[in-house]
């Protein structure tokens, strides 16, 4: 890899595409980046291993829109990992991006080869997301060992092969939860309640009915842990109903005596990077605002996966990403399609998120696929696409529901009747 | 023979005695009833270097907090503590509040306060531009400074450690007796004999106390509870933002943290358990409600935690500070609440000269520095984060990628003259957890490498000492247990 000095005085590699993250995201990114002719290709992930948390994710159901098999997390990121090692891309683990500016220049240290800055054309964030954690929520108590957030659960009893406890409550039903509820069980432990806030769980519903249903545990809908009791370690956790302004009805507390909570509220964008970057942000998905190429608002960096937005399925996440790999790539050899002129999409009632914000026209246009969460559950409705006052397209869905993403396909010929500036995309009775 | 010297309780106070005491000829044992020091009132307060105008004059209060607030930024420098001079603003919104600032003015001035003026509304809402326009006056005290509590706690504790200290935790102090000359205190694991007692026992204090003593003492433990806010939110305020004070103490105050974090809190409740530390809904909302006032845009969004501390209030209001009535060889420092913390170096510094007057102690000819470290990693320069790494690898490996605090720091940490046992002290010794997702990724290699350090299994690792073990079971020990369940 070329090296020149740079401002600092440290060293520095030039590098085509530089993707932060091998998770899911970034090892699609970087095979799609290959794939269309990029050699100068590094991933820099913080962890020993490549893969992200898939490898954590011991469980089945990845990989059926992909593959169309059930997989495992390590089976479904090891295919990934193959098709990285026949591409020869280069990868450095235990390597984390302590800083990045809109020179593109990245600064990176680990273990094995300390500070290290690389200068890149094209950067491709996809550092995934993290929990909400307890302290997030401020639910009063005492703050004692035996909470955990599930994620930190699943890596403890998967990959380090401790139990963090044997009677468990589980708040929020976020997909780790569920998984994790099972997980539990499965390992001796009794796991009494899932408790979620809303009227509706937050996770898919497969695994409401394979990790709750199956194995008889209750999830409480609009209740919550109003109270954490336990000085040491944790003995019990008070659970209450919740009124429609999500306020504990008194009256309906319930004590659970447990040594865990796990809590699954709540999945957070890791958006360090992309903030310290310059990025322009969405309050709505705690991602990057990006337009129909996954290219942020900074010329050449690009965002997918779980850092835009986070998904419910990591085979979307693939997809999302080999397309994010893709425009790096063309970016990189000069073939990024001209653009004609550019519009924002803005979420309109019932339509929380969408992805992407801003649509950019060029000469060949394409269909863009819109993904977006609704802000409840709905019935037998349309999702529309607005020009102006105009109803530009409509598509009918069954039944929409904020645990499961929303899409539509945007046929190409269809935006180019766009006259406004903006679009919207809005859910209609 | 020497002079054991006992100080009960590993706080500010008790390690602020021990490091002064460590400058003199005799054998000192802290005993401490948590894990580590720093578990009680120091971990979990306001960090504040009070400038002393809202102390009663002539009282140990207002004595203490003036000489220990000047003497905490040459401290907090040999020591390597954060310590920065912020200022303070005390506000008030009506007449009558700014009459009492008046007050507050006046009797800071008899305490010898420096940096104090009264200052309007536009100069108050040029320095802090998002206080409520409503403000009509603020005590505005140049001198008042932050100071990280436990961090000051540990640096002490090592300090006094490398020059002889001994410490003793899970101890805790039950009874002391008297002995012919000597005291015998008896604890949970065997009875310690001593020649000088110094109960610096926080909310326990008093228990202590009146065992030796016919002037009884009584401890209420004050609960205060906090919210802590992401450092996100920053550029809101630089000054800690008072309100205008009542009898129950300074009030709820808005607060930039040392790592830029931003603290609201404490409320005041007299509680009877000194160790509860729990939270509530109605005391969090109390907080958001009265800081509202201070800062109406309020934004709670980015809460990294909740938590509380407690405080030793004695019934007379002031610190006592000095040798015990009736009972020689036994001295005290009690009711330490705020300005505790400000008060710190003063009252061991008195306490320790105290003793070794009235016990003929000798003082040592040299003494230990404190120990030196490389600033965090987090605040290095690229060069120097690249200098650091080149003398130790593991600066290399990033433990807690919220707050990039490193395997180096981590091991450092447990590997300090007092060094970390627990999560929990790892955390506040070096930070890795307090971000964002407040441990999420990092604590479970932060327990590795606490049994690797400790030669503890994974299981064994606690939050916090006790029963505070974080992993029950090894899986092939847990689907045992499983089996037997259902047997």
């Amino acid at each position: 890899m070329p090296q020149r000095k740079g401002m600092t005085g440290m060293r520095e590699t030039n590098i085509d595409v530089l993707i932060i993250g091998a998770g899911p995201a970034g090892m699609a990114a970087a095979i799609a980046a290959r794939e269309q002719g990029i050699d100068s290709l590094l991933i820099l992930d913080r962890e020993a291993e490549i893969g992200g948390i898939l490898k954590q994710c011991v469980h089945n159901g990845f990989g059926l829109h992909r593959f169309q098999e059930e997989l495992t997390g390590p089976e479904y990121a090891q295919r990934d990992i193959n098709r990285l090692r026949e591409l020869n891309v280069s990868v450095h683990c235990e390597t984390m991006v302590i800083d990045i500016d809109a020179s593109k220049r990245v600064t990176a240290v680990s273990r094995k080869h300390g500070v290290q800055v690389f200068l890149a054309k094209a950067i491709i964030l996809a550092m995934g997301c993290r929990e909400r954690p307890r302290g997030a929520l401020a639910i009063p108590g005492t703050r004692p060992a035996g909470i955990f957030s599930a994620g930190t659960a699943q890596k403890l009893v998967n990959m380090q092969g401790y139990m963090p406890g044997k009677r468990v409550i589980i708040l929020g039903s976020g997909d780790i939860g569920l998984i994790m509820a099972r997980r539990m069980i499965l390992q001796g432990a009794k796991v009494l309640a899932c408790a979620e806030i809303m009227p509706y769980s937050s996770g898919l519903n497969r695994n409401i009915v394979q990790c709750l249903h199956d194995y008889d545990i209750p999830l409480l809908l609009r209740h919550t842990v109003i109270d954490i009791q336990g000085k040491e370690r944790l003995e019990s956790v008070t659970v209450a109903k919740v009124d429609e302004h999500l306020q504990p009805i008194p009256g309906t507390e319930i004590q659970y005596a447990c040594d865990t909570l796990l809590l699954s509220v709540g999945l957070i964008p890791e958006n360090e990077l992309t903030k310290l970057i310059g990025a322009e942000m969405s309050a709505a998905t705690q991602g990057a605002v990006v337009d129909n190429t996954l290219q942020t608002n900074i010329d050449g960096v690009f965002a997918c996966g779980n850092v835009l937005h986070v998904h419910d399925l990591v085979d979307f996440v693939s997809e999302e990403s080999a397309k994010a790999g893709r425009a790096a790539a063309d970016y990189v050899l000069g073939r990024t399609k001209k653009v004609a002129r550019a519009i924002a999409v803005l979420d309109g009632p019932g339509v929380r998120g969408v992805v992407p914000q801003r649509l950019r026209f060029t000469d060949t246009p394409e269909d863009v696929r819109f993904m977006f969460r609704p802000d409840k559950v709905y019935q037998k409705v349309k999702v529309q696409v607005l020009d102006g006052e105009r109803v530009a397209y409509s598509v009918a869905k069954r039944i929409l529901s904020p645990g499961e993403m929303a899409e539509i396909l945007l046929p190409a010929d269809t935006m180019q009747s766009f006259s406004s500036e903006s679009i919207s995309i809005r859910i209609s009775g | 023979m020497k002079q054991k010297i006992v100080i009960i309780g590993g706080g500010v106070i008790g390690c602020a005695v021990a490091r002064e005491l460590s400058a003199y000829d005799a054998d000192i044992l802290l005993v401490e009833r948590a894990i580590d020091v720093s578990e009680g009132a120091s971990k979990a307060n306001s960090g504040l270097a009070h400038a002393g105008f809202d102390n009663k004059p002539g009282s140990n209060k207002a004595k203490f907090n003036i000489q220990g607030s000047k003497m905490l930024e040459a401290l907090c420098r040999e020591l390597s503590v954060p310590y920065k001079r912020n200022g303070a603003m005390v506000l008030a919104f009506d007449d009558t509040q700014t009459a009492v600032l008046h007050e507050l003015l006046q009797q800071g001035m008899v305490n010898g306060v420096d940096g104090m003026e009264i200052i309007g509304r536009d100069r108050i809402l040029a320095l802090e531009p998002h206080t409520n326009p409503r403000v009509v006056a603020a005590l505005h005290v140049k001198s008042a400074a932050s100071v990280s509590p436990y961090e000051l706690t540990y640096a002490l504790a090592d300090h006094a450690k490398v020059n002889g200290v001994d410490f003793q935790f899970n101890t805790e102090v039950r009874t002391i007796k008297r002995d012919l000359n000597r005291f015998i205190l008896t604890t949970c694991c065997g009875d310690i004999p001593a020649d000088i007692v110094i109960n610096c026992a926080g909310v326990g204090a008093d228990m202590l106390h009146n065992q030796i003593s016919e002037r009884k003492v009584t401890i209420t433990p004050r609960k205060g509870e906090y919210y802590l806010l992401d450092r996100e939110v920053k550029p809101m305020f630089t000054h800690t933002m008072f309100q205008t004070p009542t009898k129950m103490g300074k009030g709820i105050l808005i607060t930039p943290t040392l790592h830029n974090g931003l603290l609201l809190g404490p409320t005041a409740t007299d509680i009877t358990d000194g160790t509860d530390v729990s939270t509530t809904a109605e005391a969090l909302r109390q907080v958001r409600e009265i800081t509202s006032l201070t800062w109406p845009q309020e934004n709670l969004k980015t809460v990294i935690t909740t938590f509380s501390g407690i405080r030793a209030h004695e019934a007379g209001g002031d610190f006592i500070i000095g040798a015990v009535e009736g009972a020689p060889g036994a001295y005290e420092a009690i009711g330490i609440e705020s300005p505790g913390l400000s008060s710190s170096p003063a009252i061991g510094q008195y306490l320790a000269e105290l003793i070794a007057e009235q016990h003929d102690l000798r003082r040592k000819g040299t003494r230990v520095p404190p120990p030196k470290y490389l600033p965090p990693f987090e605040s290095m320069t690229v060069e120097e984060k690249a200098k650091a790494y080149a003398n130790d690898p593991e600066y290399g490996a990033v433990v807690c990628r919220c707050e990039h605090i490193t395997e180096a720091e981590i091991r450092a940490a447990i590997r300090r003259p007092v060094g970390a046992t627990t999560v929990d002290g790892v955390k506040r010794r070096t930070r890795a957890g307090m971000g964002r997702c407040q441990g999420g990724f990092c604590s479970p290699r932060v327990m590795e490498i606490l049994s690797e350090e400790l030669h503890l299994r994974l299981n064994q690792v606690t939050k916090s000492g006790g029963n505070s073990r974080i992993l029950l079971a090894r899986i092939e020990d847990a689907a045992a247990e499983g089996d037997d369940r259902h047997a």
